[in-house]
């Protein structure tokens, strides 16, 4: 390969032309956010693990224990149990288990859900120092809870 | 070189990285390139045969990372088979359902609203613009440049939140459905999208300036690896590879899917078939899709964004093709039905494996960073690889 | 300085150690906060105000570490390399003046000698390559062998230009010819040398090369090599190897401060020369940092062809250019 000055010249300013675009940079305002001290709006769609939607009326669950949560779900990740009280209309939920370990947060139960009991939470600071806290975190539990 | 031979010869230690009794023996030795390796960017295992730095032999050794995305395919329904989709190829999740849901559509004769087809393109070319800006990052950070990973990634972070935005994800996006797509965009997406292109284009023009025109990047580019169309053409490679061997092959024209007929855009082929030539196809294709994505706002029209399905998809027994240009290149799904709910057959033909196969025959005799650069021109993705 | 000459040479030893290791772990500091601006970040904030702290936390994490001997290494020659690396760069530091009194040594063939410690490291770094028994390690010893090979000819070549232009080896006369304003530093003499600007550009490279910095990282190149000769170190050993880096970027801005931009003589004549020379030394430093955080690395064969078919020749040119122009004029 033959370097004729012309290109060591020209190679030479495209070296320049590159530092100056860096320090052009380096006097700009930083761009990250430092996460545990300030943190991002989120997203009114982000999708968390589900919890259940409180009927503003009754303050319980809309739940009606169909279970089609149970059969969208790709992995198996869902249980739900019902029963039929005397004097209503439609099932109530008794029990509803999510392991959250094999849950991807496809969100296939919130869109199957006829009644639209489930919904994404926010949580998203999920850590914890034993995987049995996610094996089954327990919906309707947590309904009462809060 | 061959003092390295010599050197490394002399020392007679076994085990992996460390030289063993045979290679004292021999004139190569045995250079064990991943799976954990910062070059392979993933569990990607390259055994090399090395005689001093240059390499006689390359043999990939793909799969430690495979999921068995096809078997779990033939074990769940269509809709259960969607989220899986999305995690094939994490930097190109869009492209990949959008065939999923291309195949299932195509075999069921389900209808989409033209306002879902438009808003599949526009997302699905952020995704690209996305997926090559984490390439481009990658890519340098092979070649020992760290900076322009961090602006890639400040660029890809604006197409990020935009996408979470309407999806609710960042990587795994899992945002269209069987006959449309599950949210509709919002005004503040369009805002959004409309200011991030107006951004875009200057820092295109920043990259081009502070890494294309770089003198150390052209030395370490240009004439590096070379690949020929035959070459593509036998081991089916695809996507930037084929493009950057002068082969204007994109699924997007060649077998035109979606609404991309009705759009304007230029496939960029470089016919120089080297290192450079595929740097420059995928620069020149975040371009394309910026004005692809204009244009679809332009044209955005309105309308439901979710067509009827029925409930549960069943597909009348046959055989089904569905292919979209992913980042990578050809990503086709292939599912045959019995007519169950289930499918019997899920096939997915993954890009990167294509590209992947002929890097064998294309690092022959290279020297070490150089059969980097390729690698790294190939812009593989692993799981993708492995699936 | 009416120390005797034993407490003297004492006095300067510990500075010089506390300057290096002062240096090795606040650079670290400086390259992680400028490469961080470089790149839109912050860089480390969370350990003290602005991070300051941080190089210590890392110090004393590792200190902490077990220096790991992997099985089947030449025990010696694995535990010497850090030091035969660190120990010359420290040597180095004896004969730079850093200001009018302040030198530690002063010895008429200065110059002679921070080239032959410089050239030590290079040894050194092979030896911990050749005694790790990895093949990444071996790849990388080789490599940087024949790169210093081939950037000490022009810088040496570059050099000797500068040694006829100056006539002594002595760094401290060096300086004193520098003295009176900034048109006498040896950058801006351009009535002996009219290429004097470029003579400065090919011994910034090479010494760029020769501490094996980015963009000529060849030997630790961690893209393709994982950490080249250093892989196998683990805790202080792998620390010595990065100190003796900083070290050897100090050295060799310091020596660009001494025959280039006149040590520490001012510009202006206000303010100490100390300030003067580390204000040079420094900026140079960040120019070194700034360089890393700007470009890919270069290949190999590339650098080599670098050397030998671009700086060779034109530091040859300026040689015969610089001499031609001292017999003439």
């Amino acid at each position: 390969m033959k370097h004729s000055p012309r290109q060591i010249i020209d190679g030479f300013w495209s070296l320049l032309t590159g530092m100056r675009i860096t320090l052009g940079q380096f006097f700009k305002p930083t761009v990250t956010v430092q996460y545990p001290h300030e943190s991002l709006k989120m997203p009114t769609r982000f999708r968390g693990h589900i919890v259940f939607v409180r009927d503003p009326e009754t303050g319980k669950s809309l739940c009606i224990a169909c279970k089609a949560c149970e059969k969208a779900c790709p992995s198996d990740c869902i249980v739900v149990d019902g029963i039929k009280r005397e004097g209503e209309k439609r099932k109530s939920v008794t029990d509803f288990k999510l392991d959250f370990t094999k849950c991807s947060l496809c969100g296939s139960c919130v869109e199957v859900c006829p009644t639209d009991a489930l919904e994404f939470s926010r949580a998203y600071n999920l850590a914890s120092v034993s995987k049995e806290q996610f094996h089954c975190i327990d919906l309707v539990k947590r309904l009462e809870q809060e | 070189m061959r003092f390295i031979t010599l050197c490394v010869r002399t020392l007679a230690v076994s085990e992996s990285n460390f030289i063993s009794a045979a290679e004292h023996a021999g004139e190569t030795f045995v250079l064990n390139l991943g799976p954990q390796h910062p070059a392979t960017h993933g569990v990607l295992r390259v055994k090399l045969t090395m005689d001093g730095e240059y390499i006689t032999r390359a043999e990939p050794v793909p799969g430690y990372i495979h999921r068995m995305h096809e078997k779990m395919g033939e074990n769940r329904n269509y809709a259960q088979f969607l989220p899986n989709t999305s995690r094939i190829d994490y930097l190109s999740a869009m492209h990949y359902t959008h065939a999923f849901v291309g195949v299932v559509e195509r075999a069921a004769k389900l209808e989409v609203p033209p306002r879902a087809e438009y808003i599949r393109v526009i997302t699905s070319e952020l995704n690209r613009i996305s997926s090559h800006l984490v390439w481009f990052g990658a890519f340098l950070l092979d070649l020992g440049g760290f900076t322009p990973l961090l602006y890639a990634f400040d660029d890809r972070e604006k197409i990020l939140d935009l996408l979470e935005g309407i999806t609710g994800s960042r990587l795994t996006y899992c945002y269209y459905r069987f006959g449309g797509v599950c949210n509709d965009i919002d005004d503040e997406f369009i805002r959004g999208t409309r200011a991030f292109l107006e951004e875009m284009r200057p820092r295109l023009k920043l990259y081009r300036e502070l890494v294309t025109d770089n003198i150390i990047l052209r030395k370490r580019l240009i004439d590096i690896g070379p690949i020929s169309a035959e070459l593509c053409r036998k081991y089916g490679a695809t996507g930037p590879v084929i493009r950057g061997a002068g082969v204007p092959y994109d699924v997007r024209r060649s077998e035109p899917y979606s609404v991309y007929p009705e759009l304007d855009f230029v496939v960029p082929t470089h016919a120089e078939g080297d290192c450079m030539a595929r740097y420059l196809v995928r620069m020149e294709e975040m371009g394309q899709s910026l004005r692809i994505i204009e244009q679809a706002l332009d044209r955005l029209p309105e309308g439901p964004v979710l067509g009827k399905a029925p409930k549960t998809v069943k597909l009348p027994p046959g055989d089904y093709c569905y292919a979209v240009e992913a980042a990578r290149g050809r990503f086709m799904v292939r599912v045959i039905s019995d007519g169950k709910e289930i499918p019997y057959r899920v096939k997915l033909r993954a890009p990167s494996f294509s590209n992947l196969s002929l890097f064998e025959e294309a690092s022959q005799g290279m020297m070490l960073p150089d059969a980097l650069a390729v690698m790294g021109s190939l812009d593989l993705v692993i799981p993708d690889i492995d699936r | 300085m009416n120390l005797p000459e034993p407490f003297r040479l004492l006095v300067f030893l510990l500075g010089t150690m506390a300057f290096v290791g002062a240096n090795a772990a606040y650079l670290v500091w400086v390259e992680r906060k400028g490469a961080g601006r470089f790149q839109r970040r912050t860089g480390p904030t969370e350990v003290g105000y602005a991070g300051l702290l941080q190089p210590i936390a890392d110090a004393i994490k590792l200190m902490s570490k077990q220096l790991i001997l992997p099985p089947g290494v030449d025990a010696t020659l694995f535990r010497l390399a850090p030091l035969l690396v660190l120990a010359p760069a420290m040597m180095c530091f004896a004969t730079i003046p850093f200001s009018e009194t302040l030198v530690p040594r002063n010895i008429n063939v200065g110059l002679v000698m921070v080239f032959s410690f410089g050239s030590i490291h290079v040894m050194a770094i092979m030896l911990g390559g050749w005694a790790s028994r990895n093949k990444y390690a071996i790849i990388s010893a080789a490599r940087i062998v024949s790169q210093n090979v081939a950037y000490e000819i022009p810088m040496l070549l570059v050099v000797i230009t500068l040694l006829m232009v100056t006539g002594t080896m002595n760094l401290h006369e060096i300086v004193q010819q520098q003295a009176g304003g900034f048109w006498n530093w040896n950058f801006f003499r351009l009535a002996a040398n009219p290429l004097m600007p470029v003579t400065f550009i090919i011994f910034y490279i090479c010494m760029l090369a020769e501490t094996n910095r980015a963009p000529f990282d060849m030997a630790e190149a961690e893209s393709e090599l994982v950490a080249g000769a250093f892989t196998e170190y683990a805790g202080m050993g792998f620390g010595v190897f990065f100190m003796a880096e900083y070290a050897n970027v100090v050295i060799g801005c310091s020596l660009a401060t001494v025959l280039f931009f006149g040590g520490w003589q001012s510009p202006i004549g206000v303010l100490p020369g100390l300030f003067w020379f580390l204000l040079k030394l420094y900026l140079l430093v960040f120019s070194v940092i700034w360089v890393r955080w700007t470009f890919p690395r270069t290949q190999f064969y590339g650098l080599l062809n670098l050397s030998w078919k671009i700086l060779i020749p034109l530091s040859l040119f300026i040689l015969l250019l610089t001499s031609a122009v001292m017999k003439l004029f």
